[in-house]
């Protein structure tokens, strides 16, 4: 707020400090990103944003996420599983303390857990817990969590963003001064602008590079474009504009990354609505679609072909872009098979984002071409959410599912793409009380079969992951396993 | 004076109470419930439900419309949805951001457009007048925030006298903050001074005509002296109805500059909240909007009775 005294007397101190900005170590980085979190908990909202500034950097959970997507010890140093798979013992890090002073010891485990699964928790993840049946303090530094059936995703579970530990002590302000056990202490936070963190020096682990942290928001590609050529930011992940990138490739100051994320971007279908609800018809849209003309028309050719729904890097992933390979003739002729051979009529509902803008006007004309007309209708996400996800009125839409290994939502029929098969839900049920990492990974290969013959949807392409940064910032993570931008390791080349 | 003074001041009451119905009506009704939008598509029925119950939506409409009606008299915006605080802070955070914005645009409209109505009215049908109108013919065409996206690549990419957006807080030095709003200032003022010196061109032609003109230049006061002491108070009624709506505009209509030059302002406030279905956020913002452009109307009218004299008894 304006403050006229403090105004004066700073307004002549940072005339002397502008002059000095040049001299300073390179300790400092602005990272822009173009969502600003909604509020600073990332244990009551579904924004990704928040994890995006917070994850790994502020907050801890017992496990997390590696750059790779691994799953690797957090706050817990190890754990004990029982024989049945039931029963999870952690044994805490020793000497860890929140940003406020206070320790982080099992009863702030147990105060984290219990308030997610809570009856009135506003966890948006909150299906992760729901299989904890107890939260129990065995001493100061080791939680017993039993579950009511094995879990073999548990630790994974743990490792998101909405599973971070939090202290009963500052659980009241966390929304606007977040108190977590990272690397970086919250600092300050200008609503519509930035937020600050610096290097919390009471850190547990390997204390950061870098000294302070500001997290800019921008979300106009071209404000973009043009805050990373004046070089205003020093990182933007997720780039919103790919048609700029070789323009930054081609430039010695700076380096583009170009990783991927847990995002499948999907043609989902409404498989009960008619006559999407034949299997004939949803194979004659897969091959209608040619996934490359997507990707280089819709994302200036940064994306990888999937023919599940599945992350092309996860190693238990199977290459099944064969099984719906673009061939229109053969869409035509599944399409007379089903019936329709005059074609049909549906609608093709697309939310915000350019990938789904974009690439809906490309699908709409490859779809044309095999006799099926989509009418196009652009959304906001809020409508998105209530016509599409919860009211199901929909036949076609576009969206990028970006949830890592989220392909259990096959096995909820109530679930908007409304796929019903008993077999896949029996598969998942067996999958979850399965622990044994080979016998897991053939099931995993299986799911992704069973969805691509029943072709659920349309499947596109995994969304890319593009940081451009200057080529001096080092240690910045390629991929996005889940949405994070773990600073703890970056660092500035001299 | 009073009484004309008074039936302004009723008439800006019954529109500020018409207007906080329509906002709160239509807002209400616009798709989209803010507790599922922050739940993402992974939350559960009952989790919905209890973040809608915690933000109070649970409650019907019309006890909602008066608790925000009552709370905004007293001052109190209530608490955003998704940010989760007091609607009245943001507000006064970014105020700072588009007051300043807004008054540094009608400040470069007006510098601009006064010599340059004035000179192109003493000018008239000759090649001054020709330049002048065609250069605002060229000001009015320019979408701004393409003139916004040009002054970027020439004085942030190019030249780098400006950094390409973002704002320097005022506690942070104020020729920085000034520095900071200087392009965007003038994107937005461009296509309003072009407007603006139409119609001072327009205004001073009009009454350079009248009788009383004809007679001071007859007493043989000098054309100058003329324009200055005689045409231009007379011309000044179109021109601060013009400006008036100019500052509102210019407040209300800073979004896309905001956007452009990533400025934490209020139109950027208004367009996140929009996106994030944070409907008591964008009710407040708007309401905020029409009483800033009904007070300007009423000053505006105010002015009038001050500059023309005759309008105090014609109610």
């Amino acid at each position: 707020m304006f403050q006229p005294t403090k105004f004066i007397a700073a307004g002549a101190l940072a005339i002397f400090a502008s002059t000095g900005i040049g001299l300073s170590a390179q300790s400092d980085i602005t990272v822009a990103m173009q969502l600003e979190p909604p509020h600073l908990d990332p244990t009551s909202a579904a924004a990704g944003a928040i994890d995006s500034v917070l994850y790994s950097n502020v907050f801890e959970g017992l496990t997390r996420f590696a750059s790779d997507g691994s799953v690797t010890a957090g706050l817990a140093e190890s754990w004990d599983i029982s024989g049945d798979g039931t029963v999870y013992t952690f044994k805490l890090r020793s000497g860890v303390k929140f940003h406020d002073g206070t320790s982080m010891d099992a009863n702030d485990v147990k105060f984290s857990l219990d308030r997610a699964k809570a009856e009135d928790s506003t966890n948006a993840q909150k299906a992760l817990f729901s299989g904890i049946t107890d939260v129990s303090v065995v001493d100061n530094s080791t939680v017993k969590i039993s579950l009511d059936k094995p879990n073999g995703s548990f630790l994974f579970n743990l490792a998101w963003g909405d599973a971070v530990i939090v202290a009963p002590e500052s659980i009241e302000g966390i929304k606007n001064n977040p108190v977590g056990t990272g690397a970086f202490t919250f600092q300050n936070w200008v609503q519509g602008d930035r937020i600050e963190l610096s290097r919390n020096s009471d850190y547990w682990g390997d204390k950061p590079a870098l000294e302070n942290v500001t997290f800019k928001f921008i979300s106009d590609p071209t404000a973009a474009f043009a805050a990373v050529m004046a070089q205003d930011v020093d990182v933007f992940t997720s780039f919103p504009a790919p048609e700029n990138l070789p323009q930054f490739e081609a430039d010695p100051r700076f380096q583009v990354l170009e990783g991927s994320t847990e995002g499948e971007t999907i043609l989902s279908t409404n498989n009960k609505m008619p006559p999407l609800d034949n299997v004939k018809v949803r194979k004659a849209i897969a091959h209608a679609i040619d996934r490359q003309a997507i990707i280089d028309g819709a994302m200036f050719g940064y994306g990888t072909p999937i023919g599940t729904h599945f992350a092309p890097h996860n190693p238990d992933y199977v290459d099944l872009t064969g099984n719906s390979n673009y061939d229109p003739e053969l869409s035509k002729k599944l399409l007379a098979e089903a019936g329709f051979s005059e074609g049909f009529t549906t609608t093709l509902k697309l939310p915000p984002p350019s990938y789904a803008r974009r690439g809906g006007e490309i699908i709409a004309s490859q779809l044309r071409a095999v006799g099926i007309e989509t009418e196009i209708s652009n959304l906001e996400w809020a409508q998105w959410l209530e016509q599409v996800f919860r009211g199901k009125d929909y036949g076609l839409t576009i969206v990028s599912h970006t949830e890592p290994m989220d392909i259990g939502i096959y096995a909820r029929p109530d679930y908007y793409f409304q796929y019903d098969n008993p077999e896949f839900q029996s598969l998942m049920t067996e999958l979850n009380g399965t622990t044994e990492p080979g016998k897991r990974s053939s099931m995993l290969q299986k799911a992704q079969r069973m969805i691509s013959n029943d072709y659920v949807n349309g499947y596109l392409f995994e969304l890319a992951y593009t940081t451009v940064a200057n080529a001096k910032v080092r240690g910045l993570w390629k991929n996005a396993p889940t949405q994070a931008t773990d600073l703890t390791g970056v660092s500035w080349a001299d | 004076m009073l009484r004309y003074f008074l039936n302004r001041a009723i008439s800006l009451m019954i529109s500020l109470c018409l207007a906080s119905v329509i906002i709160f009506t239509i807002v209400e009704i616009a798709p989209g419930d803010p507790a599922s939008f922050m739940l993402g598509i992974n939350a559960q029925e009952d989790t919905i439900a209890a973040l809608r119950a915690e933000l109070g939506l649970d409650q019907d409409k019309l006890s909602r419309y008066f608790s925000w009606i009552s709370g905004m008299v007293q001052g109190d915006f209530g608490t955003s949805y998704t940010y989760r605080s007091p609607i009245s802070n943001m507000i006064a955070d970014r105020i700072w951001v588009s007051l300043p914005l807004a008054l540094y645009a009608l400040v470069i409209s007006t510098l601009i457009a006064f010599p340059a109505g004035i000179y192109a009215a003493t000018q008239r049908g000759k090649a001054g007048d020709v330049a002048v109108m065609g250069a605002t013919q060229f000001g009015i065409a320019i979408p701004n925030f393409w003139f916004a996206m040009i002054l970027v690549v020439i004085f942030a990419l190019k030249l780098r006298w400006f950094s390409a957006g973002g704002f320097v807080e005022w506690e942070n030095g104020i020729f920085q903050s000034i520095k900071s709003l200087t392009l965007p200032a003038i994107a937005l003022a461009l296509p309003q001074a072009s407007i603006l010196s139409r119609v001072m061109r327009s205004a001073l032609i009009e009454t350079l005509s009248e009788d009383y003109i004809r007679t001071a230049r007859a007493k043989g006061f000098g054309k100058r002296a003329v324009i200055w002491r005689h045409a231009l108070r007379n011309a000044l009624i179109p021109v601060l109805t013009i400006i008036g709506l100019q500052f509102s505009f210019l407040l209300a209509g800073a979004i896309i500059i905001e956007q452009v030059f990533f400025l934490p302002g209020l139109g950027r406030l208004v367009f996140q909240a929009i996106t994030q279905r944070d409907l008591i956020v964008v009710e407040s913002v708007v309401m905020l909007l029409v009483f800033a452009v009904i007070t300007v109307n009423f000053i505006v009218d105010i002015a009038y009775a001050i500059v023309d004299p005759r309008l105090r008894r014609r109610v």
